[in-house]
């Protein structure tokens, strides 16, 4: 039901009385309004929400959850799932932290490549082992899940790297910004802009939605199936990996257990930006939306001085509503191609 | 045709479902000691002799005390979700539930609430969160992935807005004592009698009782599940009903063993779960898997994971040998299955000139 890509409701006759269910299968368009609303109402309540200082907290806060949802979706669009980025992104976290540490003076965009490379190919055992062995991406990456994160605790064990132990330039990266930007949220734009491009534009990213909509007729159609889902999965782990070198520049420490049950709340940031979650539709930019509407959430509560405890239940119930709207979308347009059947016989 | 077969997972469940699900010619004693349940029972056996050999300290009663409590939750809320999993649905929500149930059995009790009210509140938790599940997974339709991703943020939410960040400890001592006792000299704790009767139940209603016959129909095809009358929509509702309850008291046992009610008690626990679940043999598309596999794989994790604390073994061990084998175990059937399905197809073109398998999807 949700497997109704966007492409064919767009070429279908248009209706004129479902404008309401053409701006609700508009994906991104509720968590816009949502992340507009809770925005400009934290606002009216605490004006400092949205100081420069304020707003770039924000965003600093979501970047890399953005990168790791706009990775997700690459996956998820083909009807796959990676639960391993969280363990992925402690592993390149902690490299970083070694590159620094044990090679003094190592230019940052070496370390920025590295890390990079390490994610992708991580993301290439995933693919792999889901391709060639045809075997259910939710029990490959909730085993590499646990691999890549006993590889970290083997290698780290009780190490842990602090901002002391990486050059003043690497953190300015999240200190440092453009037009109010902070660095690393610029990159994480740049990121997802060019994922969002590719999916909609190229030929191949296309591919991945045909492969989530229905498998088999992907098959029979002459997509390769095979390659364009490792290459969601070597995608997913790149900017894994990217999120895990920014993590390192973000935050103070890195350490065996960086990143520990992040997958969920990815998994999560992504559905709430109408990703569905059976593959076919949703948006790189709609799971970015979504990944910032969730981290909004927390910084918004505490700026109105609502008890913290609060914070997790509000995204839970969010998550609901959000799979809610995508299911009425998903009946409206569902009975929308069924009338216009009934009209073309 | 095989890459046509491996070349998506969906593609290759639908097969393996069809090809890997038939008896495969074995029958009767046969099938009952070459099965897979077999090979994990034979492969948790041959672990424990292993251990018992190698480990110092290990064969002792005092060990099967230790491993036992350590699994108690783990065995528990195993249980449904072998039943859930095996309807091709999930739930990630259940370690959340443990942790609400743990909250609010914390808070009453600190409240002044008689701790057999609040043990029958706490059980109502695991009622009422599985009934929102329910609810929301075979009433209104929505996908039990997303479903229970939602309700695992908001229950955990809800456990926090609960308890907050106290932690309430002062549990009645008879109630601790009695979580951690042992039956006599065996060293089997008292509460694994309880645990037993959970997994005869379940293992009961999936393998005895027509209840059970329809959840695998319900894991091969929905449709073809309603077609022979099953009611799809009220199993899946009580299962998830019967997952909160189960969960609701490995939340119960979790605070009266560690005697501290927390609002992250268990948390991670589910994917714990489903990793046991998964090894234990029951396909993450439904349709296949049984109690006994289960049972054994959740008590070989504990046990590698017990022998290895032993022997100082770091948990870092622990966590690479549960992830491999986990993938392992789907790895290689699924291979075997692609060699005996190109043999087959070899075949096959022998016979005739073009050979088709059905294109059947599932899930």
């Amino acid at each position: 039901m949700t497997a109704v890509d966007e492409s064919t409701t767009q070429r279908g006759p248009a209706s004129a009385p479902s404008r309401l269910g053409g701006l609700l299968r508009a994906r991104e368009l509720p968590v816009l309004i949502a992340l507009v609303a809770l925005v400009l109402l934290t606002y009216l309540a605490n004006p400092l929400f949205l100081s420069p200082q304020g707003v770039k907290d924000l965003l600093l806060n979501a970047t890399i959850m953005i990168i790791l949802a706009a990775g997700q979706t690459l996956v998820i669009v083909t009807r796959n799932i990676d639960l391993s980025v969280g363990s992925i992104l402690g592993l390149v976290a902690f490299m970083t932290g070694t590159l620094f540490a044990n090679s003094p003076g190592i230019p940052i965009w070496v370390v920025l490549l590295a890390g990079v490379a390490f994610g992708a190919v991580l993301g290439a055992v995933n693919g792999l082992l889901v391709t060639l062995a045809g075997v259910p991406a939710l029990v490959i990456t909730l085993g590499t899940l646990y691999i890549y994160r006993g590889l970290n605790n083997w290698w780290a064990g009780g190490t842990q790297y602090f901002a002391d132990d990486r050059p003043d330039a690497f953190g300015a990266l999240a200190v440092d910004t453009i037009l109010g930007f902070p660095i690393i949220t610029l990159i994480a734009i740049v990121a997802v802009a060019a994922l969002a491009v590719y999916l909609a534009g190229a030929r191949s990213g296309r591919d991945l939605y045909a492969i989530g909509s229905d498998p088999s007729a992907a098959v029979l159609f002459g997509i390769k199936v095979n390659r364009r889902v490792l290459f969601a999965f070597v995608a997913n782990g790149l900017l894994a990996g990217l999120a895990g070198v920014l993590y390192a520049a973000r935050f103070n420490s890195v350490g065996a257990t960086t990143g520990t049950g992040m997958e969920l709340n990815v998994v999560a940031a992504a559905v709430v930006g109408g990703v569905a979650i059976f593959g076919g539709s949703g948006s790189v930019v709609g799971a970015a939306l979504g990944a910032l509407l969730l981290t909004t959430i927390t910084s918004a509560l505490t700026a109105i001085r609502v008890d913290k405890f609060w914070q997790q239940a509000i995204v839970g119930a969010l998550i609901i509503v959000a799979i809610l709207i995508d299911r009425i979308a998903a009946l409206r347009t569902a009975r929308r191609l069924r009338l216009s059947e009934a009209r073309d016989d | 045709m095989t890459d046509t077969d491996t070349s998506t997972s969906l593609a290759a469940a639908s097969t393996s479902k069809t090809l890997a699900g038939e008896p495969k010619g074995r029958t009767g004693w046969n099938r009952m000691l070459l099965g897979r349940d077999a090979i994990m029972i034979y492969v948790l056996v041959a672990t424990i002799l292993l251990f018992s050999v190698t480990v110092p300290r290990f064969a002792s009663p005092v060990t099967t005390g230790f491993l036992l409590l350590d699994v108690v939750p783990v065995l528990l809320i195993a249980m449904p979700m072998t039943l859930i999993i095996i309807t091709g649905e999930i739930d990630l929500s259940v370690a959340s539930i443990a942790g609400l149930t743990s909250a609010v059995l914390g808070v009453l009790w600190q409240s002044g609430v008689g701790i057999v009210p609040a043990l029958l509140i706490s059980l109502m938790v695991g009622v009422v969160t599985g009934a929102v599940n329910g609810i929301l997974i075979a009433v209104v339709g929505l996908p039990s992935l997303a479903v229970t991703i939602g309700t695992l943020a908001l229950f955990r939410g809800l456990a926090l807005v609960v308890i907050g960040d106290n932690a309430v400890a002062n549990f009645p001592p008879e109630l601790n004592a009695f979580v951690t006792s042992k039956l006599g000299a065996t060293g089997i704790p008292t509460v694994m009698i309880i645990v037993a009767i959970v997994v005869l139940m379940f293992g009961v209603v999936l393998h005895f009782t027509p209840f059970g016959r329809g959840l695998y129909a319900m894991g091969y095809s929905k449709e073809a599940a309603r077609f022979v009358g099953i009611d799809v929509e009220r199993s899946k509702f009580w299962l998830y009903v019967a997952c909160g309850v189960v969960a609701a008291i490995a939340g119960i046992y979790w605070t009266l063993r560690y005697s501290s009610a927390r609002s992250d008690n268990a948390a991670g626990l589910e994917l714990t779960v489903i990793a046991a679940v998964l090894l234990g043999g029951v396909s993450i598309f439904g349709g296949r898997g049984s109690v006994p596999g289960v049972v054994a794989s959740v008590l070989l994790i504990g046990t590698i994971n017990y022998a290895l604390r032993l022997g100082r073994v770091s948990d870092v061990v622990l966590i690479i040998v549960t992830g491999t084998l986990l993938i392992v175990s789907v790895v290689l059937p699924s291979i075997t299955a692609a060699l005996a399905r190109r043999r087959h197809e070899r075949r096959m073109r022998h016979a005739r000139p073009q050979g088709t398998t059905s294109g059947s999807v599932g899930a």
